[in-house]
C-alpha cells in the first residue's frame, strides 16, 4: 500500500480542527472541581465562603449521584466524588459550575474541605505500619506469579549468580490537549462529548454512576489531542462530573476543561516501579535461571493496576530464553493519585530492569553485551516464561538478525571505537554506546480480546462510498487514516472513498478501547472481515457476480443500486472478533499464550556525558523493529520516533516531584520533557514479518517504541562512565544530580 | 485588569508617580513574558493595574554611543541577536540572548524586564553585570544611573522605587581578553537556569580586571568578589576544588524544585575551572 497523508492532517496544520476548549457551546456553564487538600483522612466539614452568593452556582457533591458512587472499572473502588474520606491529594470532593469562568475560579477557592488527617503511605517501597493499612492486611492491590521450571535449583547450580535492583519513577503523559469534557441532556438522554481514548469505557461508567441504561446515555469523541493511556480511564471521571453538573443544572451544557497544572497534579501517571533480578548463568553465559521480583506503586485506588502488573510481569524476562523462571509481582496501594495506563502499560518498567540487568550480567561474566544477548535471544521453537512456544503465528522473526540490523544502523562498532579514543583525550566529555532488545505483546493479555468481543460495522452509503464504524479513536496516532487504508484495500477503493465515522456510541459498535497497540492489528482485521462480509451480501443478492467477486467499481455500483432498490435503508455488515485458532491462556496459572503474537525491537543509543555537570545527552539513536506489515510507513516511523522521545524523557529528564503526596512540579517549567534540541537524530527501520491475523498483516506498533530506549540510554551511560568512573546507574530518571551522587559514591569507594 | 497606555516616558513617569502617591501598585508591562506566566491561576494579578510600555517608542531603540551600547528598555533578546556588532564587541550578550527560552520568548522578552523582575535565575543579568552595565532609572523627579552590580538588595528586591521606570541599560565598551558565559539548565532550550556564570577580564594589566557573575546560586544574581580577588591576585588554581574556599564565601545555593545546593556548588567550581582552563590557560 502507498503511504498516505493523515486524513485530519490539514485541519490540524491550519488550526481548523477544534479541541473541545476551542469550541463555543451556546448557553454553556463551566465546571470546576474542589479537591482534597491532604493525602488521607476523614472529611469533617465542607465549608462554603459566606461572602459568596452561592445561589448563582450549581454545586454537586456525592449526594447528587443517582447510582452507586463508584467509578466503573475493574473493582469499582474509586468514588466519583469523595464521601466521608479522602485517599489522595487532589481527590475530587465537590463540583461547581457557573457561566463566568472568573467567578467560578473564585468560588472554587471559596470552598474549604476540612479533613481530619490519617497516616498516609507516601513511599510504596516501605511496608505499611498497621495504621497505614487501607486494603487487606498489607495494602496489596494484586499479586501475580509466573513460574517455569525450578528456579531455586537452577540458581543453586549456576556457574554465576548476579543480582540487581532497578527503579523507575512516575511519568506524566503531557498530551498536548489537557483533559476536557462537555455534557448536556437531550430529551431523556445524557450526552457527553470530549477528549477520550475509549468511548465505551465512558459509557459504562456513566451507566453505572447515573443508574441509566445505554439508551439514555450517549458518548461522542471530540478531536483528541493525544492520550498515551492518560485518556484511557480518566475521561470517565470528567464525563461523570460534567454529567452530574448538567443534570443538576436542568440539562444545560456544562464543560470541564482542566488547566495544565490541574491535569498534571490530579490525573493518572505511569506506575513507579522497583524490580529485583537474581539471575543464574552457566559457564558459557547461557541464562539458566531468572528470579524476578516486581513491585509497582498503584496509588490510591485499584483502577487499572492489576492489568498493568500483568503485562509488566509477562514482559519481565525480555525476549530471552530461560528454562527456569520465577516472576513474582505485586502492586500496592499508596496515597498518591492513582497510577494508570501509560504507553507500554508496565512493560517499559520491567524491560528497563531486564535490559539494564542483561548488560550488568554480561559485564559480570566478562562477556560482550551483544554476544551475551545473541546467545540468549529467543529462537523460534523455544518457550517464554509462560510456556508459550514462539513459532507458528507468533514466529518467523529472526531476532538475532534484527539485532544485527540495529547494530549496523546505529554504527555500533564504529561508535564504540570512536568513543574509546575520544574518552582518552577529552578533558571532561565521555561517550558510550548502549543496546537493548525488547518485545511487546499486542492486544489484550491472555483471553482479554475474547472477553472484549469487539465489533466493527461497515456500511455502503447512497453515493457508493463505504463508512467504517468503530469505537476506536483517532488521537493523533493515525487511526482514521489507517482504517481508511485498510478498508480501501479490502474494498478495492481509493482511501478517499472511505468515510471513517466519528466514534459516537449511538452510531458505532464497540470495537474495544483504543489501547494496548491493538487498533490496527485487531480492529483493522475486523474491518477487513466486515468489508468481505459486505461484498458477500451484495454479491449474492445483487448483480449476479459470484460471492466476494465484487470489488472497486462493481462494488460501488452494487451499493448504489442497493440503495435505489431499498430507499431509506443501507447495506451493512458487522464483524466480531474471533481468536486465532490454537491460542490458549490459563488466566489463573499464567500459563500459555499470553499474546497471540509479539512485536520485536532492538535499539542502539550513543550518548555523551559531561563530567562537569554529569548531564547525559543522547547523540544518536537507532531503532529497528518487527511490527508485522507496515501499513503506513510515515505514521509507523512517527510512532517509533515519538516513543523514543518520550522514553528518552522518562530516562533522563522527567521526574514527578512530590511533597506530602502532592505533585509540586506540576508545571511544564519544572517538569522537564525533551525539546527538539534535546532529541538526537532517530534512525528507524522495520523488519516486516506479516501476522496472518492482523489488519493488513500488522502487529502492534504503539507501545513497543517506549520499551527499548531507556535501558539502551542507561547502558550507554554505564559504558561511558564505566571503566574510569565506575558509576553504575540503575535508576531512572538519571538526572544530572542523581548521576553526580553516583559518581561521587564511586569515587569515594575507589578512594580517588 | 486595568491597563494604562502612556505614549511618552514623561507620561509613564507621571502615571507611576500618581499611583505611588495614592498608594496604588502600578506595574510596568513590557514583553509580559514574566508577568503573564501562569496567568489563569494568578487570580490576584487579574485585579491589578498595569502600565503598558509598548506605545512608548522612546524606549525602543538600541543605540551605539562611542563608549557604550545603550539598550532601550524595550530592547528584546532578538534585537540583540540581530545586531551583528554585538556579537563582535559584546559577545556574551549574544550568547546569553540565544539561550533565553526559545525564539518566541527571545523576540518578546526584554533585557529591562529581566533585570526588573529580579529573579536570581535571570540569564540576561550575569552577562550585563560582567560587562559593568549601568541601569538608567527615571522618575518624575529625575534620572539616576545605578551600577547593575549595586541594583539588587535581596531576594526579588532592588533599589528601584515603585515610581521609577527603567529607561535604558548602558553597557560600556571596553577591551576584554576573557569572555565566557555558561548556562546549565535542565534541558537545552526552554530551561530555567540551575547554575549559570558569566566571566570577563579587562585586557591589559592592573588590578580589578576579573568579573565573575553567577546566577541561581544565591538570593540574587551575584558577583563572586572573593573569586575575582583570587584571580586578580594571580594565584594559580590547579583544580576545581581550588575555587571552593572563595566560592563558599560568594554563593549560597539552596535545595529547591530544580536542583540541590550540593550539586550547584560542585558544578559552579567545575565550570569556573574548566571555563578558565579553556579561556586562558595562563591562569590555571
Ligand atoms: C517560556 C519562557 C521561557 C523563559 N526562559 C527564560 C530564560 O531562559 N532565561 C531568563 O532569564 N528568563 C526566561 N524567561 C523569563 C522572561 O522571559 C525574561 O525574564 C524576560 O526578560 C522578561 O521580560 P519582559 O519584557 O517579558 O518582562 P515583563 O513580563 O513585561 O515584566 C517583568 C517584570 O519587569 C517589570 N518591568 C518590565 N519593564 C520594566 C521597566 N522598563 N521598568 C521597570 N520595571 C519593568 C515588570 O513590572 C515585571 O515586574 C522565560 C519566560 C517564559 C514564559
Amino acid at each position: 500500500m502507498l503511504p498516505m497523508h493523515r486524513l485530519e492532517g490539514l485541519a490540524k496544520l491550519t488550526g481548523a480542527e477544534r479541541y473541545l476548549d476551542d469550541e463555543p457551546i451556546p448557553g454553556c456553564l463551566w465546571g470546576m472541581t474542589v479537591r482534597s487538600p491532604v493525602s488521607r483522612g476523614r472529611i469533617t466539614a465542607v465549608k462554603f465562603d459566606p461572602a459568596i452568593d452561592w445561589s448563582s452556582f450549581i454545586v454537586v457533591d456525592h449526594r447528587d449521584i443517582p447510582g452507586p458512587n463508584e467509578t466503573y472499572l475493574i473493582e469499582n473502588d474509586q468514588p466519583v466524588l469523595a464521601a466521608g474520606c479522602v485517599r489522595h491529594v487532589h481527590e475530587p470532593v465537590v463540583l461547581i459550575a457557573h457561566e463566568d469562568r472568573r467567578l467560578l475560579r473564585r468560588a472554587v477557592a471559596g470552598v474549604k474541605v476540612e479533613v481530619d488527617p490519617e497516616p498516609p503511605v507516601l513511599d510504596y517501597r516501605v511496608p505499611p505500619r498497621a495504621e497505614q493499612v487501607q486494603r487487606g492486611s498489607d495494602n496489596t492491590i494484586k499479586s501475580l506469579r509466573i513460574a517455569k521450571g525450578d528456579v531455586e535449583r537452577a540458581l543453586a547450580s549456576a556457574a554465576r549468580v548476579i543480582e540487581g535492583e532497578y527503579q523507575t519513577g512516575a511519568q506524566e503523559h503531557i498530551y498536548i490537549e489537557p483533559n476536557a469534557m462537555a455534557a448536556w441532556v437531550e430529551g431523556d438522554v445524557v450526552v457527553v462529548r470530549g477528549s477520550m481514548q475509549c468511548p465505551y469505557y465512558v459509557l459504562n461508567a456513566l451507566k453505572h454512576a447515573l443508574g441509566r441504561d445505554e439508551r439514555r446515555v450517549r458518548v461522542i469523541q471530540a478531536p483528541t489531542g493525544g492520550g498515551f493511556g492518560g485518556k484511557e480511564d480518566y475521561p470517565s471521571t470528567l464525563a461523570m462530573h460534567a454529567a452530574l453538573l448538567s443534570l443538576k443544572a436542568g440539562g444545560r451544557p456544562v464543560k470541564i476543561v482542566y488547566d495544565r497544572d490541574e491535569d498534571m497534579a490530579a490525573t493518572t501517571k505511569r506506575h513507579p516501579s522497583r524490580v529485583r533480578h537474581t539471575t543464574g548463568v552457566d559457564a558459557d553465559g547461557r541464562l539458566t535461571a531468572m528470579k524476578i521480583d516486581v513491585l509497582l506503586d498503584g496509588g490510591a485506588y485499584v483502577t487499572l493496576s492489576p492489568v498493568v502488573l500483568s503485562r509488566g510481569i509477562i514482559h519481565a524476562c525480555g525476549p530471552y530464553f530461560c528454562p527456569n523462571v520465577l516472576v513474582e509481582g505485586r502492586v500496592v496501594l499508596s496515597n498518591s493519585v492513582p497510577y494508570g495506563a501509560f504507553r507500554g502499560f508496565g512493560a517499559p518498567q520491567t524491560q528497563f530492569a531486564c535490559e539494564r540487568h542483561m548488560d550488568r550480567v554480561a559485564g559480570a561474566i566478562g562477556m560482550d553485551p551483544v554476544a551475551f544477548r545473541k546467545l540468549n535471544l529467543l529462537r523460534d521453537g523455544q518457550t517464554t516464561a509462560t510456556g508459550q512456544t514462539i513459532g507458528g503465528i507468533s514466529g518467523g522473526t529472526d531476532r538475532v538478525a534484527l539485532l544485527d540490523r540495529a547494530l549496523k544502523l546505529g554504527a555500533w562498532e564504529e561508535r564504540r571505537e570512536e568513543a574509546a579514543a575520544f574518552n582518552l583525550t577529552h578533558p571532561y566529555l565521555r561517550r558510550g554506546v548502549g543496546v537493548s532488545c525488547v518485545w511487546h505483546g499486542a492486544g489484550f493479555t491472555g483471553n482479554g480480546e475474547v472477553y472484549l468481543d469487539s465489533k466493527v460495522q461497515v456500511a455502503g452509503l447512497a453515493d457508493g462510498r463505504i463508512e467504517v464504524r468503530a469505537a476506536s479513536t483517532e488521537m493523533g496516532q493515525g487511526t482514521s487514516t489507517v482504517f481508511a487504508q485498510i478498508a480501501a484495500a479490502a474494498a478495492g477503493y481509493d482511501a478517499g472513498e472511505i468515510v471513517v465515522a466519528t466514534p459516537d456510541t449511538a452510531v458505532v459498535p464497540n470495537s474495544g478501547p483504543t489501547v494496548a497497540s491493538r487498533t490496527v492489528m485487531v480492529v483493522g482485521r475486523l474491518i477487513e472481515k466486515a468489508c468481505g462480509e459486505l461484498k458477500q451480501k451484495l454479491g449474492t443478492r445483487g448483480s449476479g457476480l459470484g460471492v466476494g467477486g465484487l470489488n472497486g467499481d462493481s462494488l460501488r455500483r452494487a451499493i448504489v443500486e442497493w440503495h435505489a432498490r431499498n430507499p431509506g435503508r443501507e447495506p451493512a455488515a458487522t464483524a466480531t472478533f474471533e481468536p486465532p485458532p490454537g491460542v490458549k491462556f490459563d488466566d489463573e496459572r499464567y500459563v500459555g499464550d499470553a499474546y497471540a503474537t509479539y512485536a520485536w525491537g532492538a535499539c542502539v543509543a550513543h550518548v555523551e556525558v559531561d563530567l562537569r555537570t554529569c548531564a547525559a545527552r543522547v547523540l544518536d539513536f537507532a531503532s529497528v523493529q518487527d511490527i508485522g506489515r507496515v501499513i503506513n510507513p510515515v505514521l509507523a516511523k512517527g510512532q517509533v520516533q515519538g516513543g523514543v522521545v518520550q522514553a528518552i524523557g522518562w530516562a533522563l529528564l522527567e521526574e514527578c516531584r512530590f511533597r506530602d503526596g502532592a505533585m509540586v512540579n506540576n508545571q511544564l517549567t519544572n517538569y522537564i520533557i525533551p525539546t527538539a534540541d534535546d532529541v538526537p537524530p532517530i534512525e528507524v527501520e522495520f523488519v516486516e514479518v506479516p501476522y496472518a491475523h492482523g489488519g493488513g498483516g500488522a502487529k502492534g506498533v504503539g507501545e513497543l517504541p517506549m520499551d527499548g530506549p531507556a535501558p539502551a540510554v542507561l547502558n550507554a551511560i554505564a559504558d561511558a562512565m564505566g571503566r574510569e568512573v565506575g558509576a553504575d546507574p540503575m535508576t531512572i530518571p538519571m538526572t544530572p544530580e542523581r548521576l553526580m551522587t553516583l559518581v561521587e559514591a564511586a569515587e569515594g569507594a575507589h578512594g580517588v | 485588569m486595568k491597563v494604562h497606555a502612556p505614549a511618552t516616558v514623561n507620561e509613564a513617569c507621571e502615571m507611576l508617580a500618581r499611583a505611588a502617591a495614592e498608594g496604588r501598585t502600578l506595574r510596568p508591562l513590557a514583553g509580559g513574558t514574566d508577568l503573564l506566566v501562569h496567568w489563569p491561576s494568578k487570580s490576584a494579578a487579574h485585579e491589578g493595574e498595569y502600565l503598558d510600555l509598548s506605545g512608548v517608542s522612546e524606549l525602543r531603540p538600541l543605540v551605539w554611543r562611542d563608549d557604550a551600547l545603550v539598550l532601550g528598555a524595550l530592547t528584546t533578546y532578538w534585537d540583540v541577536v540581530r545586531e551583528a556588532r554585538v556579537a563582535a564587541e559584546l559577545p556574551l550578550l549574544n550568547a546569553a540572548a540565544r539561550q533565553v527560552g526559545a525564539v518566541q520568548i527571545q523576540s518578546r522578552g526584554t533585557w529591562a524586564g529581566n533585570i526588573a523582575n529580579a529573579s536570581p535565575a535571570a540569564d540576561g543579568v550575569p552577562v550585563l553585570m560582567a560587562y559593568d552595565a549601568g541601569v538608567a532609572l527615571r522618575s518624575s523627579g529625575g534620572e539616576r544611573v545605578v551600577p547593575l552590580s549595586a541594583f539588587y538588595t535581596g531576594y526579588r528586591a532592588s533599589v528601584r522605587r515603585p515610581d521609577e521606570l527603567i529607561t535604558a541599560i548602558e553597557v560600556p565598551i571596553r577591551s576584554r581578553d576573557v569572555a565566557v558565559f555558561h548556562k546549565v539548565g535542565p534541558r537545552r532550550a526552554q530551561a530555567i537556569t540551575k547554575i549559570g556564570v558569566a566571566i570577563t577580564r579587562l585586557a591589559g594589566s592592573g588590578a580589578d580586571r576579573w568579573r565573575i557573575v553567577a546566577n541561581s546560586v544565591a538570593p540574587t544574581v551575584v558577583r563572586c568578589r572573593e573569586v575575582e580577588r583570587l584571580l586578580d591576585s594571580g594565584a594559580r588554581i590547579t583544580s576545581a576544588g581550588g575555587f571552593m574556599p572563595a566560592l563558599q564565601a560568594d554563593i549560597s545555593p539552596i535545595d529547591d524544585i530544580r536542583s540541590t545546593a550540593a550539586y550547584r556548588r560542585t558544578v559552579m567550581g567545575r565550570l569556573l575551572y574548566h571555563s578558565l582552563l579553556g579561556a586562558c590557560s595562563s591562569v590555571v
